[in-house]
This record gives C-alpha cells, sequence and structure tokens, in this order.
C-alpha cells in the first residue's frame, strides 16, 4: 500500500496539514476560507461567542450571505438578518446581502474560492465548488463557529470513489442528467463519509455551471465531498490543476458510457428515485421552478429561453424563475433571457435560494406537482408535505411547464 | 454514561427536512424548534415521547441539509441518545459537537417500545426486552473528547483550539 499513489482529496488535505495524508486518517487542517449563509451563520454566531471568541481567525476569509429566507418574509427573519449585518460590521468580515445571490454562486463569481483550496461551508451544497478542483465540504453551525475561532477544522480524510463518465451527451442532457444518474446508481447515503471523484470525456466536455450542477448533487449521495477532474476546465485566471495518480487507491470505481443517455428525473419523495423522463410524460404539472445552487445559472436559464422563445407557458401553470446570482442576473438581463422567459409567462424573483428550501417565495399548495431543477424533493422541502416535487434538468422543466405536463426534450430540435 | 430507556423506532433515509422542516429553521429560540419536530414525519411525536427517551433509525438517518436545528431540535424535545444503522455525516458531526450522543450499530433488528442499555463510552447496546447486544462503531479520538466535554463549545472554551494526540 505504501507505495500508491494519491487521491485528489488525499493531495488537497496533505497540502493544509503538516504531514502527508491517507484515506482513514483524521487530521486538523487550515482552511482557505469558510461561509455561513442566514439558516446557519446565527446559530454560528452564537456559538462563536460561547466559545469565547471575540475576533474570527480572518476576516478576508470569512463570508457572510443572506440567500435562503431573503428578502426576510417576516420579523424573526428579519432580526437574524441584522444579527449577520452587525456581525459582519464588527468583524469586518465579507456580508453579501439579500440580492446577491446563493452562497455556492456568490462564492465562485467573487471568487473566494479557487482550484485546490479547502473550503468550509456551512450548507450542505458546499460541494458544489469541487467542480473548481477544490475540497469543500458541508458543516453544521458549531463546526463552523470553531473555523471562525481557530482557522482550522478536523476531518477524516475520506476514502474515494471514482465515477468515470464516457461519451458525449445528446443534446438538452446536461450535468444535471449526469447528477440524477449517478444519484440512482449510487442511492442517497451511497457516498456517505466518502469523496466522490468525476472524471471521463463526458465530464472534461462540461462547462463550470455543468460541472458545478454534477458535483452539486454530491451532497445527495452523502459524500463528504465531490472533486471533479480539472482536465477540460477553463477559469479566467491561472491556477495549477490538481490531478489524482494513476496508482490511487479507490473504495469502488464506476465507468458509465452516457452516450445516449436520455433526459433524467428524480420522482417523488427522494433524489434517488431517478428514471427517464419520458416514463412520467403527460403527468400534469401546475408549478415549474427554475432556480437554487443547482441549475440557475446562465447556461440554464439560456436553455429555458431558448425552449420557451416567441411561445407561452400552459394556462394553469407557474413557472418561477430565480437566477443564481446578480451578477448572473445581469448578464441574464443583458442578453435578453430575462425578457424572453418573462414574455413566456414566468415570474422572475431576485436571486437567492428562492423557493427551494421551502420558507418563502412560492410555497406549493395541497395536492399540486411541482416539476423543479432544485436538487431535493424530500416530502415537505418546499414547505408543503402535501405537494409532490419531481427533479430534473432546465431543459425539461422549461418544456413541461410550456406544455403543463411532464415533457422530455429528447425529441426537441436545438 | 449509561442510558436506560425505551426505543422509538423509525426508518431509513429520515431527511433533515422531516426531523425539522425549513420553514422553522429561522430560530435561535430551541423550545420553537422542540415543538415542531419530526412533524411531517409522525404528527404524534412529541405525544408518544417522553424526555429521556431512545431515538432508533435505520440506514442515513439526518441526509439532506447541514441545518444543526435538526439534531438541536431532537435534544431540546428530550432525545437522551440516538442509534441507527449509519448516519448522514454532516448529522452525525452536528449531534457530536452538541453533545448529543449517536452510536451507528450497523445491525440492529431493535423493535419500538423495546428498553436499551446504551453504553456510550464503549459503544454497546444492550436490547433488555431480546436480551440482543449490538456492537457499534466507537467514536475515535477527537470526538470522544467533544462529546465527553458537553459539545464542541465547551470543548473550544476549555481548550481554546483542537488538541491533536
Amino acid at each position: 500500500m505504501a507505495s500508491a499513489g494519491y487521491t485528489i482529496a488525499e493531495k488537497i488535505i496533505s497540502r493544509h496539514t503538516n504531514r502527508i495524508v491517507r484515506a482513514g486518517e483524521l487530521c486538523v487542517v487550515k482552511v482557505d476560507g469558510c461561509m455561513a449563509t442566514d439558516t446557519t451563520a446565527p446559530m454560528a454566531i452564537k456559538a462563536f461567542r460561547e466559545m469565547g471568541g471575540l475576533k474570527v481567525f480572518d476576516p478576508a476569509r470569512f463570508h457572510l450571505i443572506i440567500d435562503h429566507a431573503a428578502p426576510a418574509p417576516n420579523e424573526k427573519v428579519a432580526n437574524l438578518h441584522q444579527m449577520m449585518r452587525n456581525f459582519a460590521k464588527e468583524q469586518g468580515c465579507n456580508l453579501f446581502d439579500i440580492g446577491s445571490g446563493i452562497c455556492h454562486q456568490v462564492m465562485v463569481d467573487h471568487q473566494k474560492v479557487k482550484p485546490g483550496d479547502l473550503f468550509i461551508g456551512a450548507d450542505s451544497h458546499t460541494p458544489t465548488y469541487g467542480a473548481l478542483n477544490t475540497f469543500a465540504c458541508g458543516v453544521g453551525s458549531t463546526d463552523l463557529a470553531a473555523v471562525m475561532l481557530t482557522g482550522k477544522i478536523w476531518l477524516k480524510v475520506p476514502q474515494s470513489i471514482k465515477v468515470i463518465l464516457n461519451g458525449k451527451l445528446s443534446p438538452y442532457v446536461s450535468g444535471k442528467d449526469l447528477a440524477l444518474l449517478l444519484c440512482k446508481k449510487l442511492t442517497t447515503g451511497g457516498a456517505t463519509y466518502m469523496a466522490v471523484e468525476y472524471h471521463g470525456s463526458a465530464v472534461a466536455s462540461l462547462t463550470l455551471s455543468q460541472r458545478m450542477a454534477l458535483c452539486n448533487m454530491s451532497a445527495e449521495l452523502g459524500a463528504k465531498t465531490g472533486i471533479v477532474s480539472p482536465e477540460g476546465l477553463v477559469l479566467p485566471y491561472d491556477y495549477t490543476p490538481i490531478f489524482p495518480d494513476s496508482n490511487a487507491n479507490y473504495v469502488q470505481t464506476i465507468e458509465l458510457d452516457v452516450c445516449g443517455l436520455k433526459p433524467q428525473l428524480a420522482a417523488p419523495d427522494s433524489p434517488d428515485n431517478v428514471y427517464d423522463v419520458r416514463k412520467f410524460e403527460g403527468t400534469p404539472v401546475t408549478y415549474a421552478f427554475i432556480g437554487s445552487c443547482t441549475n440557475s445559472r446562465l447556461d440554464d436559464l439560456q436553455t429555458a429561453a431558448k425552449i420557451l422563445k416567441g411561445k407561452h407557458i400552459a394556462t394553469g401553470v407557474r413557472l418561477v424563475v430565480a437566477p443564481a446570482s446578480r451578477k448572473v442576473f445581469l448578464e441574464a438581463l443583458a442578453d435578453g433571457t430575462i425578457q424572453t422567459l418573462i414574455e413566456a409567462g414566468a415570474t422572475v424573483i431576485n436571486s437567492g435560494c428562492g423557493p427551494c428550501v421551502g420558507t418563502h417565495e412560492g410555497v406549493p399548495g395541497d395536492d399540486e406537482i411541482v416539476i423543479s431543477t432544485a436538487n431535493r424533493n424530500f416530502k415537505g422541502r418546499m414547505g408543503n408535505p402535501r405537494a409532490k416535487i419531481f427533479l430534473a434538468s432546465p431543459a425539461t422543466v422549461a418544456l413541461s411547464a410550456l406544455y403543463g405536463k411532464i415533457t422530455s426534450p429528447e425529441n426537441e430540435s436545438v | 454514561m449509561i442510558i436506560v430507556a425505551k426505543a422509538h423506532v423509525y426508518g431509513d433515509n429520515i431527511d433533515t427536512d422531516r426531523i425539522i422542516p425549513g420553514k422553522y429553521t429561522k430560530t435561535l429560540d430551541i423550545s420553537q424548534l422542540a415543538q415542531h419536530v419530526m412533524e411531517d414525519l409522525d404528527p404524534e411525536f412529541l405525544q408518544k415521547f417522553s424526555p429521556g427517551e431512545i431515538l432508533v433509525a435505520g440506514k442515513n438517518f439526518g441526509c439532506g441539509s447541514s441545518r444543526e436545528q435538526a439534531p438541536l431540535a431532537l435534544k431540546a424535545a428530550g432525545v437522551s441518545c440516538i442509534i441507527a444503522k449509519f448516519f448522514a455525516r454532516i448529522f452525525f458531526r452536528n449531534a457530536i459537537n452538541l453533545g448529543l450522543p449517536v452510536l451507528e450499530a450497523p445491525e440492529h433488528d431493535i423493535q419500538h417500545g423495546d428498553r436499551l442499555s446504551v453504553d456510550i463510552e464503549n459503544g454497546i447496546v444492550k436490547n433488555l426486552t431480546t436480551g440482543k447486544v449490538y456492537a457499534c462503531t466507537r467514536l475515535n479520538g477527537v470526538m470522544k473528547h467533544i462529546l465527553a466535554e458537553g459539545g464542541l463549545v465547551n470543548y473550544l472554551k476549555k481548550y481554546g483550539d483542537f488538541v491533536t494526540d
């Protein structure tokens, strides 16, 4: 074993501690950055104070984002937001207030996380940054408070699962469809405590946005992190890519030919309840949502706009769109995407988590069937346990909104 | 620490939305969280459950969001410890960080209403109803110390930093 090489996770963690580590070892690591949202920051700030914390370890490396219930839907939430604003002012750390966007998109837009970093976020979808060849891990509030205090976190170096996806993707089959396929293959919890490394020609062909969609749902697999091979990754700055050694140890290798893969969806009430969209074609929907940290970037909105251009969503359907960030929103305004969506009948809301997390801005009614580009369809996820949620790609959601029933984009002309 | 109490058994893949729905998480008031714990899974949970009793689940308990409000709500409702076949990793860390004991007993076949004796330090669960004994995954160094101090807040208050062996 001693001669074996290292996985990407082992390499990145080793660079953040004072020794070379292997899967299974416990270590305390220095973090390059950390963040919390309005769901997790108030408890983290409280715990930080209780720990005796006076100053965060490095204000430039700690970010607060108000995105989960933003703008505040009630006075209780408004006061928690005030607590975050006051803390940011006191500590001199970065505050991304309402409208800035979803935490993960904001961190990437503002280059607060870069390839090779070890980043900790108090949000379960923090593995999204693995798209940047980063080791990024989600934690809860008290863990985050400890990072705020010490700049460090204890970790068990995870074993890695190697996922190799080869083949040319069909039109309208995206990173989201690959993520759903993996939820089906590995099941929720199938990668618990592990790192998922993504490789293969299909992955190398994905844009950063699509890599983020793929890596985002590592969280649904239960993984500690997901990390995408940097092959084919184009960024607006120079970086040093980290590849695994060819003789690295993996606990499991999954190799799939995704050439000809059909659009996928997750049926209620679990992200691993995955089928070809075709199986559910014709199921009536009344509510479609394009948003969340999985799928609300510029290319996602452009895909929806392309399908809806010059047309109108079906009578009786609401289509809610929440662009991932202010940057994305502005780009989608500038190129006409937002106008196309609004003309097609969409309701465009502010950048943020929106209705994905069931707090506000579009809670479904009893017995409604929702089709959403988000990552979770647990019972009650969108705020009503009597609604049913299907998860799919932006193309599938847009087309389903157009016809008022679940529709596969596989026969659409590009 | 040994806990002797009745088991309340639930199934696999119980996610944090079912433990505490997102709409109730925006508060620092612990009693508010406790009022809504498990309500989408079992609306009668709070009537059935007495403080000090044990929550038992199947695979992947606490999957989903990173919300620490989930273990906090269970702790506030009086859950003395949680036994599952395995836990979602963030939930597991959060529970330890709050000083709520969590034990993984991969092979357990505990039934609702069984009386259990749980040895937290040694990771042994005895089913007093059936006489069976289940081996649990033992906590590692750092986690053991954090739990012994009653959570990560107390641990860092005491040590000021992570203490490595």
